[in-house]
């Protein structure tokens, strides 16, 4: 049932994201990645499939079964991109800063639609 | 010396040279002469030392393995042939690096000139010498790319930049050909190695691939050779220093065509379709060339045009099918490149001295320049094919060619006698014109400067390649008898034919066409002088065929209108239409696998509910779609409400054993809005319009779409997420580091290990994005310019003041401050037992940054910066360095790059100590992700405190 919950919050997550992620103005987008994000990280976690009280640290000197741990591979995966996404983050808002002050708008092609 | 290290090290000294010219001073003309000089007739004696050798029958040989899952090799190899042409142009590179001494203004940036001249000689070596295809094509292009440097050197005028570009343009898309037609060659017979093709004539003749591959190499050559209908760029390549065009457009660059059509000669020639194609083209060359010539009134024009003519009769002799005109051709090339570059040189002369080329302003030069005059004279007679000069002897053999030819057709072959003795009237008259207009007649009025003699050295290169022209005129047998004999058989082999080298061979039909050609020339000149002096370089009689413009068309509505439409058809500056197009795709693309093969859904698995999970994501989809419905106008309230969304995703992350990402997540959720709170405040704020019905119907099919797509893609990340989730883990790689972990990186916790051990490097990768970015935030801020409705300090500034705000956050302050100590030591704590429990480098670092930011938070930039020496982009720095050297560290121990190894030490009282080299590692990464988060931040909010400039209006 859990997966049901999960599979949801990612689809939510990632509908709200992408329907920022069209929206007009800077900002929007801004949120938009992040939540995009989310989406992402939380989806590529889930390629390891959900498993409860199975955090993958092993016992020092014992044998392992890794089918008794949570999958670190997507973790590791994640981890990272968790840290570069605030960088990136960082970055496209600072871009958006500099484009408001030279441009004069917030919208993302630095002009006001025509329509 | 072996044979290899003398052709590998005559290969290498120009590059070497080149290198060491570009680095010398700009002023150093002598030095540079010097060395250019010095290596260019270090390489002519290098040249000369291998003539015993290959005049024996030898070919030197060089190998070495270059790529060999291709079969293919390095290969050196210098037969009688490649001889002689490394030998004309390593001494002319010498003669023009002396001439050049005296030409080159002390104003011009010598070293870049020097640096590509030798750069360029050495490629023409690479051609001559190379003994593979592949590699002739290499060089090939090599030379197209120092020609272009050479012809651009003046890159101040446009002429010479327009020169170049198309000097570039034809004949690297000529080149291009060249390899294609080299590939199918090499495919024909099966080895790129220029033995065996030259070994298998037959083999290749008969092939199906035969006519694609002479159309293709052919084509490479007449453009390198300049040949009708190639042959514009030459007369554009005149822009260039005269010395360069002495080298380049004499005896190298365009000699290269010719060159290789006489290499391939004994393979690719013999059939009707060679001497239509090379044979047909060469004759249009030559007769074109010198028609046009006579009317040229710049003297460089005029040699460009006649050099066009003269390898367009080297074409010719060599697309006649016959050895005796091959061998023409061959001691044609070493003609035209004797006075030919000395005709150049005396050009340069005449311009450098007068100030002027113009053969319609310059008259009676003999008076002032009587030496410099009778050697261009001399030289010019040798173009014109005056007896007794070398010229002559050349052009004598191809008349006699010309008078036997058989081809396959005979119209042409009964024609050939006549139109060789017209092209060669036309000779006769431009090389006239060169001489009497620059040298004879009344004394020139008004030029630039008053001529005079040239220094002595200057003239020396002339004297001696006029020598040359004379003496080999005289006294052909003995003098380029013997090396004429040995790239002669080099090309021919056992089909060598018996010719002689005499300056006379009796009245003959050669002879009366030489007599008629003097003489019809000088009539010519004669009575074309009157219209010559008028000004125009327009040439009468054929249609105004300027290929330049035809070029300029091409290139114009390729690069320009071309691209315009393109883009007009499927480019957009606007960001939604590519966003749309990018996440439709992406759908699609997901898509397409699942509609051929189909998904099947597994019913909804009985495992239980977490009902506090589902809660979470109730309270984490509604703040999901609530940030969604805020962004636009709520800015602050989007921020909150993604934070939420956030925090859900945090739970979720501890919820199924992911206590790292957890971690990280939450401490990220913090900065992020730390991040995005110091932004708001430069964002203008943004007023809801009035609620107009008209407005919201015109955005409405615009939504709608978005929705949609919005709609699929959460939909079908969601569909494909729970199928996954649903089926059983499958054996994948991540058995292997969670058996390995322990055993192998000496660490408990998996995740870290995988990131700080196994895959090291790639988190070395990602550590340095992460700094990139932070460089280029902080870069970016530096000229922050804001809007100007955010200059002023916002209303919460303006009303309070140092004290009020003192007062009003007392408490909070003192809290502040007083958990920095517990902060840091928890990020201290974190990092240390990252290895084995939830913890490390990243968490760490974030950590520390989140208690560098309460600082900032509680005392404010200043406060804080006078009390916390914080150097992020020094750290940033420390922190890849460390990293960086704990990967080589491995190096000391002869192991690959970042492998590991753990140290146990027993210390006292506190035990055993596991000391991992990843440890060090993760520290690398901790300082870099302290440096980089503090100094995005610290950037953005030094913002609030410096005076800014409004934005250009």
């Amino acid at each position: 049932m859990n997966e049901v919950i999960v599979a949801l919050a990612i689809g939510v997550l990632t509908a709200s994201g992408t329907w920022l992620l069209l929206r007009p103005r800077t900002y929007q987008v801004v949120i938009g990645l992040s939540l995009l994000s989310y989406a992402v990280n939380l989806f590529i976690v889930a390629m390891g499939r959900l498993r409860v009280n199975a955090a993958p640290i092993v016992e020092a000197g014992r044998g392992v079964d890794p089918a008794a741990l949570a999958d670190p591979l997507p973790q590791a995966l994640v981890l990272t991109a968790i840290v570069i996404s605030f960088a990136m983050t960082s970055l496209l808002l600072v871009v958006l800063l500099a484009a408001r002050g030279l441009t004069g708008t917030d919208h993302v092609d630095g002009q006001e639609d025509d329509a | 010396m072996t044979d290899a290290t003398t052709l590998v090290a005559l290969l290498l000294l120009p590059f070497a040279g080149s290198i060491v010219a570009a680095l010398l001073p700009v002023n150093a003309r002598n030095a540079e002469a010097w060395l250019a000089g010095g290596i260019a007739l270090a390489a002519v004696f290098v040249v000369s030392f291998c003539f015993p050798s290959v005049a024996s029958g030898n070919v030197l040989h060089s190998r070495a393995s270059w790529l060999p899952q291709f079969e293919l090799e390095f290969s050196l190899r210098m037969d009688g042939y490649a001889w002689l042409f490394a030998f004309l142009v390593t001494t002319i590179g010498f003669l023009v690096a002396l001439y050049a001494r005296y030409y080159m203004s002390p104003k011009d940036p010598v070293p870049r000139f020097f640096s590509f001249l030798l750069a360029f000689m050495g490629s023409m070596l690479g051609v001559v010498l190379s003994g593979n295809l592949i590699q002739i094509v290499f060089f090939w292009e090599l030379t197209s790319l120092f020609s272009f440097l050479l012809i651009g050197y003046w890159h101040h005028s446009s002429a010479a930049r327009e020169g170049a570009r198309m000097a570039l343009i034809v004949t690297s898309a000529g080149g291009l050909l060249l390899f294609v037609g080299m590939l199918l060659v090499g495919r024909i017979v099966g080895s790129y190695d220029l033995d065996a093709v030259l070994s298998s004539a037959d083999r290749i003749r008969t092939s199906p691939l035969y006519l694609p591959a002479l159309v293709l190499v052919v084509l490479g050559a007449l453009t390198k050779s300049a040949q009708f209908p190639f042959h514009f760029w030459l007369p554009h390549a005149m822009a260039a220093p005269t010395p360069v065009s002495a080298y380049l457009h004499s005896a190298a660059m365009v000699k290269l065509g010719v060159f290789l059509l006489a290499r391939l000669w004994p393979v690719l020639s013999g059939t009707d379709a060679w001497m239509w194609v090379v044979g047909t083209t060469g004759l249009a060359t030559f007769v074109f060339g010198a028609y046009t010539a006579i009317f040229q009134y710049d003297l460089k024009g005029l040699l460009a045009y006649s050099t066009i003519s003269h390898l367009g009769l080297i074409t010719l002799l060599l697309g006649l099918n016959s050895p005796f005109a091959t061998v023409a051709a061959i001691f044609h090339m070493i003609n035209h490149a004797t006075f030919k570059a000395s005709l150049f040189m005396a050009a340069g002369v005449i311009d450098h001295e007068s100030g002027t080329r113009d053969i319609r302003r310059l008259s009676g030069l003999v008076r002032a320049m009587p030496i410099s005059a009778t050697l261009a004279i001399v030289a010019a007679a040798a173009m014109a094919g005056v007896p007794l000069l070398n010229g002559f002897l050349s052009k004598e053999m191809f008349f006699a060619e010309a008078l036997d030819v058989e081809g396959p057709s005979p119209l042409i072959d009964r024609a050939l006698p006549y139109v060789a003795t017209l092209a060669a009237m036309f000779s006769v008259a431009y090389s006239l014109r060169f001489i009497h207009g620059a040298f004879f007649g009344p004394d020139p009025q008004d030029l630039p400067r008053m001529p005079q003699e040239p220094p002595r050295w200057m003239r020396f290169p002339i004297e001696l390649l006029v020598l040359a022209c004379v003496l080999v005129g005289m006294f052909p047998a003995q003098t380029i008898g013997p090396f004429l004999d040995v790239a002669v058989r080099a090309v021919l082999g056992a089909d060598t034919p018996s010719y002689s080298l005499a300056v006379w061979h009796g009245f003959n039909r050669p002879l009366l066409m030489s007599v008629l050609a003097l003489a019809g020339g000088t009539l010519l000149y004669v009575l074309l002088r009157k219209r010559l002096a008028q000004a125009s370089d327009r040439v009468p009689l054929v249609p105004d065929l300027d290929g330049r413009s035809l070029f300029d068309r091409v290139l114009v509505a390729i690069s320009w209108r071309g691209a315009r439409s393109l883009e007009r058809l499927f480019g957009t500056a606007r960001l939604k239409p590519q966003l749309r197009w990018l996440v439709t795709l992406s759908i699609a693309a997901a898509s397409l696998p699942v509609w051929v093969s189909g998904l099947e859904l597994d019913p909804i698995p009985p495992g239980r509910l977490d009902i506090v999970l589902a809660l979470v994501w109730v309270i984490g989809l509604a703040c999901a779609i609530g940030a969604a419905w805020q962004a636009k106008f709520h800015r602050l309230v989007a921020l909150m409400l993604a934070g939420g969304a956030g925090l859900a995703t945090c739970v979720t992350f501890v919820w199924f054993s992911a206590p790292d990402l957890a971690l990280t997540q939450l401490l990220v959720e913090i900065v992020t809005t730390v991040l995005i709170l110091l932004g708001l405040r430069w964002l203008p704020k943004r007023i809801p319009a009035s609620f107009s019905w008209p407005d919201v119907r015109a955005a409405l099919p615009r939504r709608t779409l978005d929705l949609v797509i919005a709609l699929a893609a959460g939909g079908g990340l969601a569909t494909l997420a729970y199928a996954v989730m649903t089926r059983p883990r499958p054996e994948a790689i991540s058995e292997f580091f969670v058996t390995r972990a322990y055993p192998a990186g000496g660490g408990s916790n998996v995740v870290n290990v995988i990131l700080v051990d196994f895959r090291g490097f790639d988190t070395l990768g990602e550590i340095t994005v992460l700094g990139v970015t932070a460089i280029a935030v902080y870069a970016l801020l530096r000229r922050f310019r804001p809007a100007r409705e955010s200059l002023e300090p916002p209303r919460q500034q303006r009303e309070q003041d140092e004290k009020t705000y003192q007062d009003d956050m007392m408490v909070s302050l003192y809290i502040m401050r007083l958990v920095f100590p517990v902060i840091a030591v928890l990020a201290g704590y974190l990092l240390i037992r990252g290895h084995n429990l939830p913890g490390g480098g990243f968490v760490a670092g974030l950590t520390m940054a989140v208690a560098m930011i309460l600082q900032y938070m509680a005392g404010g930039v200043r406060w804080a910066e006078a009390r916390l020496a914080l150097r992020p982009l020094r750290l940033i720095g420390v922190g890849l360095a460390i990293a960086c050297a704990t990967g080589a560290g491995a190096w000391w121990f002869a192991h690959p790059f970042l492998t590991s190894h753990t140290a146990h030490v027993v210390l006292p009282l506190l035990g055993e100590l596991h000391l991992p080299s990843v440890f060090l590692f993760d520290l690398g990464v901790f300082c870099l992700v302290v440096g980089a988060t503090a100094l995005i931040l610290i950037a953005l909010s030094h913002q609030s405190i410096r005076t800014h400039r409004a934005p250009p209006s």
